[in-house]
Formats: structure tokens, C-alpha cells, sequence
């Protein structure tokens, strides 16, 4: 058997997107942009793909929702953009976002200090979450811009969006949230929350890599990123990706219809799997359930390295992800494991599991078992669990060469 | 960057396959009681490198045959990743069977080649060459507890790069003799910082006491206030005559200058060099040297040695001089 428990990283292109995308190859491939009837015939279903996203996050015919290449997309789009509006081209100094957003957020707002942009990083408590009031706190005259992700893809902690959104209009300051792990996963409900901007990726959510989407509150002004074209409303230039666009239209459709029962069972199998693998000795769980998205465990196994753990579960064949700093290659610790805090331990013992709505419970029993193998493997030959204590002044001192803060 | 790097390399294909079979089934995992090794009339040594908090951990365990110092068993607990524990079952295995004396001797490298599949294949990626390290450290001070020596006492000089084992002296010393002027050059010539870079300059995966970037700069000052310094010596010693001097004046002129400058360094690497003879004309004055030990044969010794003590030569006594290895 195997199993693909890393759906926070990608997901499987549901077969029926696959199908819908099919006739826009080698059929149906005019441009949109053209005045023939070659282009002009995909219309249609562009109109639908439209409706669909709109749909399924309940935006106002009045916003905006622009198709992008990808998420990292959206948000490089928003913060440069707000950058060059409001603090190249106005009075504003400077933003603030979260010590555990995703990279494609980091990396961009560390390239904005370089050119004199303010950033507050800010802290999230021991579940990781960012809270409202630290927000408010932070928020100065010149403050431009708040992004605050709205679940976090390594520990599925959602974050008090609606009460961010409240103190960012009440201030008058431009909100956006990467929406990532969010779509498709909790209600996303844009007439519920203020927020001006929500950035979106189909492969979170079983449609295609390589497209995503930014929505734009009241269709209100914010600078292109990609200039050269007259594509949707001159806001982003570049020939319409017609599959991929009906594709992720189709994608997130299958994913908010009924959300409700759908993420119910996968919550039921997510919190089986987290129950049986809790039952091992020394072991957490990052974050409460209920402020949690309803398909990711972070767990932490004493003793078991998780770079190790992937290799075991690997040879398993079972896909799952760590925060570990052997894994990257980089091999910083993770960000977003240093954020939350953990003594350290958990940026290196944690182990990511992501289910699906594609998920079996044969799946997760057979996950389980292969698990606790592995587990049980791992720290056979862990020092953590040694018996024989070192001879007198063998003894490991402090961790002297502590790994490097992401900032 | 180019074409071979758009794709991130997958650091487990990079591993050995060795590597992968000592990972899934290492050979010496385990721990050896006091009792056993007691039983045997032998000696258990217990040692920790490592922490949790670390990302890596090792236990190692020796028994120890106190009459011949010799190591008749040994095994390992690890708290790591594939590499960390393939590398401490193979340094487990080097062990067996040495003296302590002999094992203290096994380096890193020792132990990544010992994972190699290929004597010319590296058996792990440059970011996973720490995990080799702490093999190496955690013998140290296992071989410390027995001997009743610090551990340290093994380490000869500073070392920068952990990966590679490259002291502070021999960075030091190839900065000066070839005239290096980038961080790059120094990865070239001594393989310092060409692994999981922590050492070039802080902000890398580990933090380091010495870097590359602070070394390379200070040596470099040394260098000119050394050239500065000489300059003026040679001023006040009135060199600038050295045109004017008779063939065994200039060549005594000759050898202090190598002496001060020049001699040390070549004796560090083993080798040393002869005057043989001056031959000048109206444009040039040709020093011919011949190298000795270590030098004969070096590849450095027909370029970055040898530009280094003609630049010396020039500096201090004549424009004119060329020096001409025979």
C-alpha cells in the first residue's frame, strides 16, 4: 500500500478537473484575447471557472478575483505593490506580518527591509497563532500594510482573521492574508471577514499547479506586478491560462461544495490517526483540534529525528513532511517550529501528516502500523532511550553550536 | 547556477547506497552494560556527543582491552538522520580492533569515505558532512575519558572548517603564500568552507568561533602592514644599493629576506629552498633556486610559492629580480 499524507504541500489533481481541463489543449486552445470565434468560444467557460472561485468564497461582484501563476505570485504581488503605492509613492513606513507566514511572504518583506521598508515580525503564542491584540498593538500611523496567513501550513493553526480584519478596517489599514491552507479546508467566506486582499493556489485544493488567484476587495487600486498586456482589466498581464483557470475553477468547486461534510470526514479520520499515534509515550500534538484545519497533525516523537522518521515512513511508502532542519537544504531550523517555541526538540522531531479528502481509512490503519513500526525502530537506536549512561565527564554538554535564527 | 541546478538536487539520491543499507540496518547499534565489558576483564568507556535540541546525537561505546589499549568491541546509540546514523555505524566499525591510540587518529573523512560507494563519489551531499564530524568528535572524547587527557588535547590546532578539518593555521598560511584575495580561492586551495558552509561568515547552519571572511580580512591586513613594514626596513638597510652589491652580498641580502619571509612557511609544509645562483644583465637580475623536501614537485611551487617569493624579492631588494626554480 501506499499513502500520501503530504496534501499541505500538494494535492492529487481530482480526476474530474483533469477531465474539464482536457478540451482546452488541442480543442479549444484560442486566446482569449482575440476577436475570432477561436477565441472567443472560451469565454463561456471562463465565465464559469469565474463564478466558481467567486462562489466558493462568497466574494462581491464588486471585488476582484485575479487568476496568477501561483500563490507566491499573490503575495509578492500585494506586498510590492503596496510598497511601491503607499510607502515609495506616499507617507507609509512600514508593514507588519507574522514570524511564521510562508516563505513566498518572509522572503519578500526581508527584500523590502533591504530597501528601508519597517517590518514587524510578530510573535504567536505556544499554539502558534497570532493574536488579534499583539496586531493592534503593533499597528503605528505609518503602518501600510497587516498580512497575517490565514492557516498555517506546517501546524494547520488557523489564525483570528475576522478579529484582525475588524481592527484593520477600524485603523484604516490595508489587510491581506495568504489563503493558502485555508481554501477548501475551513469556510472562507469573504462577505463575513474584512479583507482586502486573500491570495489562493489550486494545487492546495486538488486542481493544477501553476495557477492561483489574489482577490481584491472592491476592485481598489493596487499597482500590476506583471505589466504588458491588457489581461483581466490590465491588473495582471500575460495570455489567460484557459485550463488551468477552468481547471481551478472546477477544483474549488468540488472543494467548498458541502465543505461542511466533507472536511467532517476527514476530520474523523485525521483525529483517529492522531488518537492511535498519540497512545505512543512522548509524544504531542502542536495546537488544539478546534483551532486547527481539519486534515493536519503536527506531531512530535521524543527521540526520533524526523528526517529519520521520513525515511522510515518513505521505505513504508508512505509520504509525509517534517519541519526538520536535516531535511531542508538548507538546514536551518524551521521558522515556523522555532516560532512556536518548543525547546528546540520539536524542530527536530516533528512529523507533518496532511490527509485529503482522497484519504482511506485502510489508508490511515495501514499508517498507523507502519508508524509505530518505525517509531518503534527509530528509537531502538536512539541515544534518547540509551540504557548505559555515559562514563563520568562523557556527558554531552549544551547544544553548543545552536542553529542560526531565521531572523 | 546553471542549467544542472534548476532542479534541487534530491538529497536522498545523493546519498550512498552504503549510506541507505547501514541506515536501514546498521550493523553496531546497540549498547554494551558495564557488566559485560566487566565480565570480560575489560574496560567500558560511555561517551556523549551531541544533543536533541541539536538536530543530531551520538553515544558511543567502548570496550576497552586495558591491557593493549585495544578496542576488542564497540556500538552506538543515535538520536539523527540517515547520515547521522550510517556514519556512526561506520565509525563503530573503525573502531573495532584499533588501539584508543590508533582510533583517535580516524577523522571525518576517514569516516565519509569509509560510506563511499565509489573511492571518487562522494557518499553524502556538502549540507549532510556534519554529521561525519560528530563521529570524529565523539571519539575524541571518548579516547579523553580513557586516557584521562582532555579531549582537546587531540586537537592540535583551531579548527575552522569542521567538514573539511582545516585549521586556522593552514588558512592562514595559504592566504599569505598564494596571495589569496577571496573566500572562494581559500574553498579552492584548502576545501575550508566547501561543504556546509557555515564557516565562510555567520548567518550559516552552525555558528562558528572563527570565519573565513574575518580570516581572510585580518590575514590580509597582516599582509600589508608586513609589506609596509618591510618596505621601510629595507629603506633604513638601504636595499635600494642591492644592484650596486657583490654576488655574495646579494646573495646573503637574498636569503634574509627568505629567511624573514618566505623560509617559515615552506618549512611548515615540510620543504625548504637553496640559492643556487645570480646571473644579472642590464634588465634583469635572475635568481636561480632549487626546492627542497616537500616543495620538489609541489604544484603551488612554479606559481603561487614561487610568485610569492619573487613578489617578496622584488619588494624588498630590486624591481629587477626573477626567480627561476631549476
Amino acid at each position: 500500500m501506499q499513502v500520501y499524507l503530504d496534501n499541505n504541500a500538494t494535492t492529487m489533481c481530482d480526476p474530474q478537473v483533469v477531465e474539464v481541463m482536457q478540451p482546452f489543449f488541442s480543442e479549444l486552445y484560442g486566446n482569449p484575447g482575440s476577436l475570432h470565434k477561436y477565441g472567443t468560444a472560451t469565454h463561456p467557460y471562463l465565465k464559469k471557472a469565474i463564478d466558481q472561485v467567486y462562489t466558493a468564497i462568497n466574494a462581491s461582484d464588486e471585488d476582484d478575483v485575479i487568476f496568477t501563476s501561483c500563490a507566491t505570485e499573490s503575495n509578492n504581488w500585494v506586498l510590492k505593490s503596496v510598497f511601491n503605492d503607499l510607502i515609495v509613492n506616499g507617507e507609509k513606513d512600514h508593514i507588519i506580518t507574522t514570524e511564521v507566514e510562508h516563505p513566498s511572504v518572509l522572503s519578500t518583506c526581508r527584500w523590502l527591509e533591504e530597501q528601508g521598508v519597517k517590518v514587524t515580525y510578530l510573535p504567536v503564542n505556544e499554539e502558534g497563532i497570532v493574536e488579534a491584540h499583539t496586531v493592534k498593538s503593533f499597528i503605528t500611523d505609518k503602518t501600510a500594510l497587516v498580512s497575517v496567513m490565514w492557516a498555517n501550513n506546517e501546524t494547520g493553526m488557523i489564525s483570528p482573521i475576522k478579529e484582525i480584519g475588524e481592527i484593520c478596517k477600524e485603523k484604516g489599514i490595508l489587510f491581506h492574508s495568504d489563503g493558502v491552507q485555508a481554501v477548501g479546508k475551513i469556510p472562507v467566506d469573504l462577505q463575513d471577514v474584512h479583507i482586502d486582499f486573500v491570495s489562493m493556489s489550486a494545487h492546495k485544493f486538488h486542481g493544477p499547479k501553476g495557477i492561483g488567484a489574489l482577490y481584491i476587495k472592491n476592485s481598489q487600486a493596487l499597482s500590476p506586478l506583471l505589466h504588458g498586456g491588457e489581461q483581466m482589466g490590465e491588473r495582471r498581464s500575460g495570455t489567460l491560462n484557459v485550463p488551468y483557470i477552468v481547471g481551478m475553477g472546477k477544483a474549488i468547486e468540488l472543494a467548498t461544495t458541502d465543505l461542511e461534510e466533507k472536511t467532517a470526514a476527514i476530520r474523523v479520520k485525521r483525529d483517529r490517526l492522531e488518537d492511535a499515534l498519540l497512545k505512543l509515550s512522548d509524544t504531542f500534538v502542536v495546537g488544539s483540534r478546534e483551532r486547527r484545519t481539519p486534515n493536519t497533525i503536527l506531531i512530535s516523537i521524543r527521540g526520533v529525528e524526523g528526517e529519520g522518521m521520513l525515511w522510515d515512513l518513505n521505505n513504508s511508502m508512505i509520504g509525509a513532511s517534517t519541519g526538520s532542519a536535516c531535511a531542508s537544504e538548507g538546514l536551518e531550523a524551521n521558522s515556523v517550529m522555532l516560532a512556536i517555541g518548543a525547546d528546540n526538540e520539536l524542530a527536530h522531531t516533528g512529523i507533518r501528516l496532511s490527509l485529503s479528502r482522497f484519504t482511506t481509512d485502510e489508508e490511515i490503519d495501514y499508517t498507523i502500523e507502519q508508524f509505530k513500526k518505525a517509531v518503534t525502530r527509530l528509537r531502538a537506536i536512539s541515544s534518547s532511550f540509551a540504557k548505559v549512561q555515559p562514563t563520568v565527564g562523557g556527558e554531552a554538554g549544551e547544544c553548543h553550536i545552536p542553529h542560526h535564527m531565521a531572523h | 547556477m546553471a542549467k544542472d541546478d534548476l532542479l534541487g538536487a534530491s538529497l536522498w539520491d545523493a546519498y550512498s547506497d552504503k549510506v541507505t543499507t547501514l541506515m536501514n540496518n546498521p550493523q553496531h547499534q546497540g549498547e554494551i552494560t558495564p557488566e559485560e565489558a566487566e565480565s570480560h576483564g575489560n574496560k567500558l568507556i560511555v561517551a556523549d556527543f551531541g544533543a536533541e535540541s541539536c538536530g543530531d546525537a551520538v553515544r558511543l561505546y567502548w570496550e576497552i582491552d586495558p591491557k593493549t589499549d585495544k578496542i576488542v568491541n564497540s556500538k552506538f546509540k543515535s538520536f539523527g538522520c540517515g547520515t547521522a546514523i550510517a556514519s556512526s555505524d561506520v565509525m563503530t566499525e573503525l573502531c573495532i580492533g584499533k588501539t584508543v591510540q590508533e582510533a583517535v587518529k580516524i577523522t571525518n573523512i576517514d569516516v565519509e569515505f569509509a560510506l563511499r560507494d565509489e573511492p571518487d563519489t562522494p557518499a553524502v551531499p556538502p549540507q549532510k558532512m556534519h554529521c561525519s564530524v560528530m563521529a570524529y568528535d565523539v571519539i575524541k572524547k571518548a579516547a579523553g575519558l580513557y586516557l584521562g587527557v582532555n579531549e582537546e588535547s587531540f586537537e592540535e590546532e583551531i579548527i575552522v572548517c569542521e567538514c573539511a578539518r582545516v585549521s586556522l593555521g593552514t588558512i592562514q598560511e595559504v592566504i599569505k603564500l598564494n596571495d589569496l584575495k577571496t573566500v572562494e580561492e581559500i574553498t579552492d586551495y584548502t576545501k575550508a568552507g566547501g561543504f556546509c558552509k557555515s564557516c565562510i561568515k555567520p548567518g550559516g547552519h552552525e555558528d562558528r568561533e572563527y570565519y573565513l571572511v574575518d580570516i581572510l580580512a585580518d590575514t590580509r591586513r597582516e599582509m600589508d602592514e608586513e609589506k609596509m613594514k618591510a618596505a621601510a626596513d629595507a629603506q633604513a638597510e638601504g636595499a635600494g644599493n642591492f644592484e650596486e652589491m657583490t654576488l655574495v652580498q646579494q646573495i646573503k641580502a637574498v636569503d634574509a629576506v627568505i629567511d624573514e619571509n618566505v623560509r617559515q612557511f615552506l618549512i611548515m609544509d615540510g620543504g625548504n629552498m637553496e640559492i643556487i645562483d645570480i646571473k644579472k644583465d642590464e634588465d634583469n637580475i635572475d635568481i636561480y633556486i632549487r626546492y627542497i623536501g616537500a616543495c620538489n614537485g609541489c604544484a603551488s611551487s612554479a606559481t603561487g610559492t614561487l610568485y610569492a617569493i619573487e613578489s617578496t624579492l622584488k619588494e624588498k631588494l630590486s624591481k629587477k629580480i626573477r626567480v627561476l626554480p631549476i
